[in-house]
Parts: C-alpha cells; sequence; structure tokens
C-alpha cells in the first residue's frame, strides 16, 4: 500500500509526462516554448491546455521546430523570466547547437525530457542514446527511476538550475515511464510554488534602464576563462544540488542524492545504471538476498554534474561491477556511463573491483529481471575467480551471429 | 515622413569605435534604424554576422541599448522568445515600460539559414520588427552566394571561371515570401535615402503585429567598389528598379520612390567589381537577362501599386 509522505501530500493515478505537465503548472513558468515529438508530445500538449483553460499565466509559444524552441526558451530566460521546455530524441538534437548556447550564457532553462532512441533506424522508443549525445553540453541532468522522481526531480530542477546558473534537464524512459500510469504523490500548488521562490536574476535584457550585451563574440584573449567558469560551474552545482535536495526533505520528506544506494553498503557484486531498469534490478537483488548473495545496485540520478569522488566511495569495496548503459558508443570503446564509472573509480585509485560494461535495450528493446539475473550471475562468477571479466562490451538480449 | 533636426538630437544607440569596414552599409543601416527607434526602449537581437561580430567584441560594446546574439539562424526565433517573456511579464504586472524588439539579419541568415525561425515568428504575430541588411552575399565568412546573391555575380562559392559566369540562378524574393504571412507591415528600402528607412522603421514599430523590412545594403569589399561610392549604388539600385523602395501596408502595396527615369541595369552593374566579367561582349546575354526579370517584375509591381491606390479588387 502506497501511502503519502508529506502530510498535506495527495495521492493520484499519473503517467510520467502527465506529472512532468502537473509539474510544470505548479511551477507556473513565465515562458514555455516547445514543439511536438513522440513520446514527449503530451507534456506540452496537457500544458497547453492549462494555459487554453487559463490555469497558468504562461506565455506558450508553439514554435515552428525544436531549434526554435530552445531558442526562444534561453532568450525568455534571458530576458528574465522562467523558461521551460520539453522534448526527446530527434528534438533534442536539433537542439544541441543551442543547448551548448543555453549552458555557455548560463541561462537556466529547465527541460523535460523523455529519453528515447536516435536514429537512423528511426525508432521512437525508449532508451538514452539522446540525452548521452549531449551529456557535455553543460546542462545538468537528472534521471528518474519513475513517476514520483520526474515529479520531485523536475520541482527541485528549477531551484537547482537558477542556483548554479546551469540550465537543467529531467528525464524519463520513453514509454516505460512516459506513459505507464503509477500512483505518485502530489504536494499542493502553493507548497510547490512556495518551494521553487521567486526567479530573481542579477541581469536581465528587458531591464532597459542598465543595458547590456549579451552573448559577445569572444576570441582567443576571452573564450577560454569563460568556458572554464562554465565547467567549473558544473563543478560547483554539486553544492546547489545537494542544498536543493536537503530543504526538499525538509520540506517534502522524501530523500535526494546524487545516487541511490540500494543494498550496497554490504554487496560484494553490484550493478550501476540509470532510469527505470533500476526498478527491475532492485527485484533481482532481493531475490538474490533472499538466496544469500550479497548484490547490491548503485542507481545515478545525477548524471551531469558527474560525482566522481561520491561514486568511486560507494564501490570500492565491490568485488565486481556491472555497468548497464542504455545507450551505445560508436567510439570503438565502451559506452559512455562506462567509461564515466571507470575513470571515476581509477582517479579516485580504486582499481580492485572488477569493471564489465553490458549495453541494453536500445530502441526500447525489453530488459527483464531474467536478463539482470544473468549478470548478477555473472559478476558472481567473476568475484569468484570462475570467470574473466569482459574486456569489451557485453551486449544483453540483441542477436549478434 | 521622419524630421532631421528631431532626429540629430535622438540618443546615439550604436556609438563608433565598432569594427566595420570604411564604408560599410551595415553601419549606415543600423546607425538609421536605433536614431528611427529612439522614441521607445529597444531589444535587440542579432543574427550571427558582420554586424554582430563588429559591434560585440568583448569586452567592448557598441550598442547602448540591450543586445542579445545567440546563433546564426535564430534570430527571429531568439527575439520572440524575449518578447513573449516581455508579454508574460507585463501581463503579470512585474514590468511596467513599453518596450520594442528589433532584429538584424544578414541576408544570408534570413533569405537562407534563418528563414525558418522567420517564417515561424512572422505566423505566430509576435510584435517585433526583422531588420534583413540585405547584402546580397554572406560577407562575414568571405563573399559566399546566397539565396541573396543576384545572377551573374561573382562570388567565392560562385565565381566566375572560364565556363561559368558567376552565380547562375537569380535571387530569390525574400519581401514577397515575408508578405505572402500577411504580416501587416513587409517593406523594402536601401541605403541612400535616410528619410525612406527611417519612416519605415518608425511606421513598423507603431505596428501592432510583426513586421520585416529588407533592406538593400551595399558591401564595398563583396561587391569590391570604394568606400564612398556605397550611397551612390544604393540608389542607383532603385534607379534602375533592380531594388524598388515598396511597402505593403495591411495588404496595400506603395510604391515610395518613384524613378524619375528608369536607368538600364548596366549603369548599376558596371559600378561593382562583382559583376566586372559581365562587361565582357559574350555575356551580354547574361545582362539582358538581368533587365528582363527586372523589368517583368517592376510591371508586375506598379499594377499591385496601381490596384493599392485605386482601392480595386485584383
Amino acid at each position: 500500500m502506497i501511502k503519502t509522505i508529506y502530510s498535506k501530500g495527495k495521492l493520484a493515478a499519473k503517467t510520467g509526462n502527465e506529472v512532468m505537465a502537473e509539474a510544470m503548472r505548479q511551477i507556473e513558468p513565465d515562458v514555455v516554448a516547445a514543439y511536438p515529438i513522440t513520446p514527449a508530445t503530451e507534456i506540452v500538449q496537457i500544458f497547453s491546455q492549462f494555459v487554453a483553460d487559463g490555469k497558468v499565466k504562461t506565455e506558450f509559444i508553439a514554435v515552428e521546430s525544436e531549434h526554435s524552441a530552445m531558442s526562444a526558451t534561453l532568450a525568455a530566460s534571458a530576458a528574465g523570466a522562467r523558461a521551460m521546455t520539453g522534448t526527446s530524441s530527434q528534438g533534442l538534437a536539433l537542439m544541441w547547437e543551442m543547448l551548448n548556447i543555453a549552458a555557455g550564457l548560463r541561462l537556466p532553462v529547465v527541460m523535460a525530457e523523455v529519453n528515447r532512441a536516435i536514429s537512423a533506424p528511426i525508432n521512437i522508443h525508449g532508451d538514452q542514446s539522446d540525452t548521452m549525445g549531449a551529456r557535455d553540453s553543460g546542462w545538468i541532468q537528472i534521471y528518474s527511476e519513475n513517476s514520483q522522481e520526474a515529479y520531485d526531480n523536475m520541482i527541485q530542477a528549477v531551484r537547482i538550475a537558477e542556483k548554479a546558473q546551469l540550465p537543467a534537464l529531467v528525464t524519463t524512459d520513453g514509454f516505460i515511464i512516459s506513459h505507464c500510469m503509477e500512483v505518485v504523490e502530489m504536494y499542493p500548488d502553493a507548497d510547490v510554488k512556495d518551494f521553487i521562490g521567486q526567479y530573481k536574476p542579477a541581469r536581465t535584457l528587458l531591464d532597459v534602464d542598465r543595458p547590456y550585451t549579451l552573448g559577445s563574440i569572444d576570441l582567443q584573449d576571452y573564450y577560454f576563462e569563460h568556458r572554464y567558469q562554465l565547467a567549473e560551474g558544473m563543478r560547483q552545482s554539486k553544492k546547489a544540488i545537494a542544498e536543493v535536495a536537503a530543504d526538499f526533505a525538509a520540506k517534502f520528506g522524501r530523500k535526494y542524492d546524487f545516487f541511490e544506494k540500494y543494498k550496497l553498503n554490504d554487496a560484494e557484486i553490484a550493478i550501476v545504471v540509470i532510469g527505470s531498469t533500476a526498478g527491475t534490478a532492485k527485484v533481482v537483488v532481493d531475490s538474490l538476498r533472499e538466496k544469500g548473495i550479497k548484490a547490491g545496485l548503485l542507481k545515478i540520478r545525477v548524471y551531469r554534474p558527474f560525482n566522481v569522488e561520491e561514486i568511486a566511495k560507494d564501490l570500492a569495496h565491490l568485488k565486481a561491477i556491472a555497468v548497464m548503459d542504455r545507450a551505445d558508443s560508436c567510439s570503438g570503446a565502451f559506452a559512455p556511463v562506462y567509461s564515466d564509472v571507470a575513470s571515476a573509480l581509477f582517479s579516485a585509485g580504486v582499481t580492485s573491483p572488477k569493471l564489465v560494461n553490458y549495453v541494453y535495450g536500445l530502441g526500447g528493446r525489453e530488459i527483464n529481471t531474467t536478463h539482470i539475473a544473468q549478470i548478477y550471475d555473472d559478476l558472481s562468477q567473476i568475484a569468484s575467480g570462475a570467470k574473466k571479466p569482459s574486456n569489451t562490451v557485453e551486449y544483453v538480449n540483441v542477436r549478434i551471429k | 515622413m521622419a524630421n532631421l533636426k528631431e532626429l540629430s538630437k535622438a540618443p546615439q544607440k550604436v556609438t563608433g569605435g565598432h569594427r566595420l569596414c570604411a564604408g560599410c552599409g551595415a553601419g549606415i543601416m543600423v546607425r538609421q534604424a536605433m536614431i528611427a527607434a529612439s522614441g521607445t526602449p529597444v531589444v535587440v537581437v542579432g543574427a550571427t554576422g558582420c554586424l554582430e561580430v563588429s559591434t560585440t567584441i568583448f569586452p567592448f560594446t557598441a550598442w547602448k541599448s540591450p543586445y542579445f546574439h545567440s546563433a546564426f539562424e535564430n534570430a527571429a526565433a531568439t527575439l520572440s522568445g524575449i518578447e513573449s517573456a516581455y508579454r508574460s511579464l507585463k501581463k503579470q504586472g512585474k514590468l511596467t515600460k513599453d518596450i520594442r524588439f528589433i532584429a538584424f539579419g544578414g541576408d544570408g541568415g534570413t533569405y537562407d539559414i534563418g528563414l525558418q525561425s522567420l517564417s515561424g515568428a512572422m505566423e505566430r504575430g509576435h510584435r517585433l520588427l526583422y531588420i534583413c541588411y540585405n547584402n546580397e552575399a554572406y560577407m562575414n565568412t568571405g563573399i559566399q552566394r546566397s539565396g541573396a546573391t543576384p545572377q551573374g555575380a561573382d562570388t567565392t562559392t560562385a565565381p566566375a571561371g572560364k565556363v561559368i559566369q558567376g552565380k547562375i540562378q537569380s535571387k530569390k524574393d525574400l519581401t514577397q515570401i515575408i508578405a505572402s504571412h500577411n504580416v501587416p507591415y513587409v517593406a523594402q528600402s536601401y541605403i541612400g535615402n535616410w528619410n525612406d528607412f527611417i519612416t519605415k522603421v518608425q511606421k513598423a514599430l507603431n505596428t501592432d503585429g510583426s513586421s520585416f523590412i529588407n533592406i538593400f545594403t551595399p558591401c564595398r569589399l563583396g561587391w569590391a567598389y570604394k568606400p564612398e561610392e556605397t550611397m551612390n549604388i544604393g540608389r542607383l539600385a532603385v534607379e534602375t528598379c533592380l531594388w524598388p523602395s515598396y511597402e505593403i501596408e495591411n495588404g496595400v502595396y506603395k510604391i515610395n520612390v518613384m524613378p524619375k527615369e528608369k536607368k538600364p541595369v548596366l549603369e548599376f552593374l558596371k559600378t561593382q567589381g562583382r559583376f566586372k566579367h559581365l562587361l565582357k561582349p559574350e555575356n551580354a546575354p547574361i545582362i539582358e537577362n538581368i533587365q528582363k526579370e527586372v523589368d517583368a517584375k517592376w510591371e508586375i509591381l506598379q499594377r499591385r501599386a496601381e490596384v493599392g491606390k485605386t482601392g480595386a479588387k485584383a
């Protein structure tokens, strides 16, 4: 039986897209600019109904492309508005140029992103190739395991972005979460509004009495410093993320961290995973624990900034680790999350755990408890020395001749 | 009609010290536009291009109005975001001032890569003025052909060579494309007639809706002429009817500058190095074709303006 945690919370049956739209209604940004794309369309569709019904004071711009969506959103932010958008997959790819500009100009835009495979071949289903492709664009990336997390992450993202002066995106896995009905605890509008507060930027384009130029050409003498400041801003944003999570826990009762550790502290083998698959993997961990196998899990919630010190500490005691990527890389080497975890461990001097990379679920390909149990079985054998760890990417549930 | 005496007292919102070339049409254009706009505070967006890079080299700026640049192909979408923020904040009582919005884009950023963004903003009807300073090629990257480059012009990506004589195709008619969006105010203007341009900017800014001005803006470097000829070349474009000065106000056409005598296009072409190769006898058919196209378009424009005058249905 699901219960409320917050005294004034109310349970509701909502899909991932519905809760993201509801979060946007409660946040009530000054401007939203968006373009339809499966499976994120519903978010802005529901939101535009809120606009049509006068439930929000937001100016909604139904732009003619995602490139213009991000252009208009970041410009509204520079003008002093709280500005949001939503997209997925090809839409995020089309925004790519502007994603980097939103970050480079330090504009706290917030985006609801629904993870979907990247073309070609065209596919509308869930994997994380889209946001993985934008992982170094200067956006804070927060992933959600379920609708509750998506809702809570959206509310936190507004404050995080404004505190860190960086854009932030919150994701759900396409269809698996975006279109799946779950019970979610929602908080009263006034309490959410009170939590996020007013947006008070130091400088805005609409402050015509204090004109300034934004988006100048930066040459050899300044560009490097500004890009350094951006990278440093991302490093420093960890503080903002932790503070907002602490405030959120104090207000609404739900605790959030960079990573969720599930039965990890005494574990010998563990999976590192992002998004909805964590829920499936937790079921496998429970059944392995019943058999006396010391299995655990680490779920990455905040992927950018990547908290290398913390993840190295969390994983140092393990004998074998499987990093599960729901996106491949055409680097000729490993998938993105594995590469980040490996460098986090190595830079912290942690070299004892055996580390294996599994790529799974591309284009919405099924990932179930049997697949995950097999990975834990591999890890058990690697931990005991019965099996040599693979030094290349292992593919899950794919036909390879 | 703009009053020169009054305009001379208007605050200068674009200062000297920018890095535009001597004789640059864009510099003249932007100063006149900002003088025209001095009655109400203005927020400016620039598309990537000569004007943008020359006026905003960090840590300096030539702009005394708020100025924003984000990218090349999205000046209209960018400005529509600012204009929407303005409407939102005003509606909520967080802002009381009246503010106007102007985007500046070159022909590359407007005719070509920025056309979709511009079309979207015009269709949505944001209250903003988009000014295309049209110098008929990608000048900032070094004189490459654009959709605005006229037939026969020598550019670095459609050069005059042994078998091809510059750009083969004719330019597209962007002013008509925007007019087809049925926005309340669309105009063509040119460098060399401050009154024509300033009057149009003021009209556009007083329009409750989207407006667009396409201003013919000679580029001394890309067109290869002496810097002091900028104004004369702008005027010649109008006198040859190669670039008529006209406006479309709520669908009604008006020719604003009627040439006393319609000069042959050759008078215009021979002033610029970009057309030098056309003067060879074997290229006479190209000039004939340019003349034919100019004549045909001028006829159509006059008919449309005639309809506007008499109020007759087309």
